[in-house]
């Protein structure tokens, strides 16, 4: 019984598209190591001094965003989704939102007479 | 009593067990797979609303962070070693949890119950490395979460993140119990398919907070 899920699974996959849904070996140990280089390239730019001020941020930020994506399509195989892409749509609503409420509230708060 | 409610709910889990399996074997399979993978879905629209619980608190953090009220600053703060050690074994547990799957994939409980420890450990490290953080912060440095703006707002957003991965480790343990005792079915699969997300999502959202809290903190 416990076999009998799987089974059907398995044969599902290798029948149409052999990773569909699931994902590789090879797949989590790229996205593993990408996602290593994009922790260390910040760590040595910053800790070492080697960009400053704004250019440090951008580095900052667009490591953080790029390993971001590494782990939705290496980790949460976000790319393998079936159409209509229900989950790839809730995703960008939510980062509308959350773009919204965290550049918007820099914004305000930057000109902000009351709080300075 | 209680013996007789865990029994009854028992025996629930095992009818609905012994119904999957039945309907698979039936044919009709492709119900249950939508109604699971259904679930699924519901459990994403969830991380995306703990996505906007985190934006708000980021929002926050980065409004508040300098306002330190005379007390100490992020840069006099935090230690890199500690955060450097964290992210990366956080990062791991992210992989681990990842090759759990492909266990499961495979058939193989005894991997998969395996790499879901491994995940649980290294996530025990990394709370454990944070409450030592927070410890020393209060007990050194005299940094408590009413000392100014700024530690109101780590705290929050540091330790609702920390909640997560703890809550994450005891529903990680409980899913660890049922595959040991019901194997894989198309329920026990699609539990360890929405954990890993959950994890993988924690492991998002402390990229985030290594970069915005720490390593802004500190530049």
């Amino acid at each position: 019984m416990a076999q009998q899920p799987n089974g059907s699974h398995g044969a599902g996959g290798h029948g149409h598209s052999s990773h569909k849904g699931h994902g590789s070996f090879k797949s989590y140990l790229i996205g593993f190591l990408l996602s290593i280089v994009l922790t260390i390239i910040p760590l040595v730019a910053i800790l070492k001094d080697l960009v400053e001020g704004t250019a440090a941020l951008v580095v900052l930020l667009v490591t953080a965003v790029l390993q971001f994506i590494v782990q939705l399509l290496f980790f949460m195989h976000l790319n393998e989704e079936d159409k209509p892409r229900y989950n790839l749509m809730t995703l960008i609503f939510g980062l509308v939102i959350v773009l919204t409420i965290v550049a918007g509230s820099i914004w305000i708060m930057t000109n902000n007479a009351v709080a300075h | 009593m209680e013996t007789t409610f865990l029994g009854r709910k028992r025996k629930r889990l095992e009818a609905a067990h012994a119904d999957i399996g039945g309907h698979s074997a039936g044919g009709s399979h492709d119900e249950h797979h939508d109604h699971e993978s259904l679930k699924t879905f519901g459990f994403w629209i969830f991380l995306i609303t703990d996505c906007i619980l985190f934006g708000t608190l980021f929002a926050t953090y980065i409004v508040l962070r300098g306002n330190t009220n005379g007390g100490p600053t992020a840069e006099e703060l935090f230690q890199m070693p500690g955060v450097i050690a964290s992210t990366f074994i956080l990062l791991t547990s992210s992989f681990t949890s990842g090759l759990a799957v492909l266990s499961m994939n495979r058939g193989n409980v005894k991997g998969l119950i395996g790499w879901l420890a491994v995940t649980a450990l290294l996530g025990a490290s990394f709370i454990t490395l944070e409450i030592t953080e927070f410890v020393h912060m209060v007990q050194a440095e005299n940094a408590t979460i009413g000392t100014s703006a700024f530690l109101s707002a780590f705290y929050t957003l540091v330790g609702t993140h920390g909640l997560h991965v703890s809550l994450g480790l005891v529903w990680m343990v409980a899913l660890m119990i049922q595959l040991a005792r019901h194997g894989i079915t198309a329920v026990t699969k699609r539990k360890v398919n929405v954990i890993s997300l959950y994890w993988h999502f924690l492991d998002v959202v402390w990229i985030f907070v290594f970069t915005i809290v720490y390593m802004m903190g500190v530049m």
